[in-house]
């Protein structure tokens, strides 16, 4: 008896002081890697805002007494980032319209409906998603060069309208969570296959919809090989493309460097903060990177 | 009523019911299935008929037979970059692995402002792979970079870091390590779904932290750790923007990857013949070590499911 009641004091005492302490030892923990990730974002807003001769100072002044903003005015009109954002959106918006009309088929034939040879073709997407694509980027080069889409958004955009492994693989564990019931009752109500995933499974899984847009919005947004290869004329190129070009330039100055790399990060950066819950939703459901 | 209905009308609705699904299915899938033909496996069997000619944009194309393969071989840059591409991916990826995991086990905890500190955990993941390496690039300035002003303080004369071939391809491996928020937030996904009913039975038997961390939460998350280590490691292996945009290669070709080898044979000195020799061999080195990894899963992959089977 006695002894419970010690036991009952004990984790008493516990709840009042452990808590605090745990928190203190978590944080004690938590915060020099926290630190460690956040310095490098400080590190560049800093700098973005410096002169010249601010930069090259030792030690390193963290605040600088004036904070040069038209850095990124400047750095802004002297690469053409305008033209750059401008491609960016259309080509990222073209990859999302082409990738959800595409995959959104293809998912529901794969998660609702019986067919022959549903599993081996199921088991064909899924290894697709392993395939590097180095393996097929020259004979594809070929083709779009034969075709006079060097140079042209085409490369970038086209394919992607016939379907995009992962936003199918996605969407398709999206459709299995919904019940099965509310298609076999529409269809015993006269409707038809595709009425179904019209008129039931979209409006459910909207959310679904919006994970694979963002998600593909932001990948498209940061990609980098695929338009080096196919686009030769800055007037076309994305953000990427501009941001490496800006650098390549003979006597670029740090700050503004850093300025247009703050400007080239804003998007995804914002997306990720307005829609964080299906951000994260995504990537735990599909187990990939974002 | 269907009980009225003879079973041959029946039969002929079920018949009508089918043709109409198989068709609708593959109506579906005509855009994936063409796309798969046209931009997949035509250009994969291509590539593989072309790595055994010699063959680029101007030239007529002249079978070599395995020439090109016994070329590589042969090929000292080739096979530098194969070690280094080998370096990089059997380096970063378990240190990668590795802190995900701490920091995932630490946010598991009910600190406070968890969500904030998963925000600064996860948000470089977020960018692209060029403003990272536009920005490490600097970070990594031997003169005014961040890190050898820290060093400074310490009262370290740091190395010149990616100007250096000694140090080049580790600042490349710690750099990688900023970038491992969306393991960190699949390990966290993991370590949320072990049920606690678990660890309770565990403390009951008289398991320490240490005890309940190896018995309990490892094997409990191994498949998300085998899960995220064959991704990072397929995705190693074709590591190529931050070499390509910091040290263009260098110094000394001793951060050439295979994908950057590939991208100079086939795109600026156009030997497409032998770039896709490059590609094959890069693709049955990531097969080899994905299938490896599967077959050896089994040793030590814990799947809650498969006890019921036996």
């Amino acid at each position: 008896m006695n002894s419970m009641i010690d036991t009952a004091l004990i984790s008493n005492a516990r709840r009042v002081w452990h808590p605090f302490f745990r928190q203190l030892g978590l944080l004690v923990l938590v915060l020099p890697g926290a630190s460690l990730f956040l310095i490098p974002w400080l590190w560049m807003l800093s700098t973005a805002g410096k002169e010249t001769a601010l930069i090259w100072k030792t030690p390193p002044v963290w605040i600088p007494p004036v904070y040069h903003w038209e850095n990124f005015i400047k750095a802004w009109f002297q690469g053409d980032f305008f033209v750059y954002y401008l491609n960016t959106f259309y080509i990222s918006g073209m990859n999302v319209i082409g990738i959800l009309i595409s995959s959104v088929l293809a998912a529901y034939a794969f998660a609702r409906i019986r067919f022959p040879g549903r599993d081996i073709l199921f088991v064909v997407v899924l290894s697709t998603m392993m395939l590097p694509r180095q393996v097929t980027l020259i004979p594809l080069y070929m083709i779009f060069s034969e075709l006079g889409w060097i140079n042209t958004f085409k490369p970038l955009i086209v394919p992607l309208f016939f379907g995009d492994a992962f936003s199918i693989f996605l969407l398709r564990q999206f459709f299995l969570t919904i019940s099965r019931e509310l298609d076999d009752a529409a269809l015993i109500d006269g409707c038809r296959r595709l009425g179904v995933l019209f008129r039931i499974l979209l409006p459910l899984t909207r959310p679904a919809l919006a994970v694979v847009a963002i998600f593909n919005f932001t990948w498209a947004w940061n990609e980098f090989f695929t338009p080096l290869i196919y686009l030769d004329s800055p007037k076309l190129f994305p953000i990427t493309l501009g941001l490496h070009r800006f650098i390549g330039r003979a006597q670029i100055d740090i700050q503004f460097l850093m300025a247009m790399t703050i400007v080239s990060t804003l998007i995804p950066i914002g997306i990720f903060f307005l829609t964080q819950r299906y951000f994260i939703q995504g990537i735990v459901i599909t187990g990939i990177k974002g | 009523m269907a009980a009225q209905s003879s079973l041959a009308e029946f039969v002929k609705r079920r018949f009508t019911q089918r043709t109409e699904d198989v068709l609708t299915a593959y109506l579906c899938l005509l855009p994936w299935i063409v796309g798969f033909l046209a931009f997949t496996l035509g250009p994969l069997v291509f590539s593989l008929v072309l790595s055994f000619f010699q063959a680029d944009l101007f030239t007529r194309n002249v079978f070599v037979g395995l020439g090109n393969y016994v070329d590589l071989v042969q090929d000292p840059l080739f096979l530098k970059s194969l070690r280094i591409t080998a370096i990089y991916a059997f380096v970063s990826v378990p240190l990668g692995a590795a802190t995900a995991l701490a920091v995932a086990l630490l946010l598991n905890q009910k600190v406070v402002g968890l969500g904030v500190w998963r925000t600064v955990y996860y948000l470089p993941s977020v960018i692209s792979g060029v403003a990272v390496a536009v920005l490490w690039m600097q970070i990594f300035n031997p003169r005014m970079g961040l890190i050898n002003n820290a060093l400074k303080v310490v009262g370290i004369e740091g190395p010149s870091w990616i100007f250096d071939s000694t140090w080049a391809l580790p600042s490349l491996i710690i750099m990688s390590l900023w970038a491992v928020g969306a393991n960190m937030l699949l390990y966290l996904a993991g370590l949320q779904g072990i049920p606690t009913h678990l660890y309770e039975a565990a403390k009951i038997d008289g398991a320490n932290v240490g005890r309940r961390f190896w018995h309990v939460t490892i094997p409990m998350l191994s498949p998300t750790i085998f899960f995220n280590v064959v991704i990072s490691l397929i995705a190693a292996f074709q590591f190529f923007t931050q070499s390509f945009i910091m040290t263009n290669g260098g110094p000394n070709n001793s951060t050439l990857s295979m994908v950057l080898f590939l991208y100079r044979k086939a795109f600026q000195q156009t030997r497409f013949g032998y770039a896709s020799a490059v590609a094959w061999v890069l693709f049955a080195i990531i097969i080899c070590f994905t299938l490896l990894f599967i077959r050896s899963s089994s040793l030590w992959v814990y799947y809650a499911g498969e006890e019921r089977n036996e």
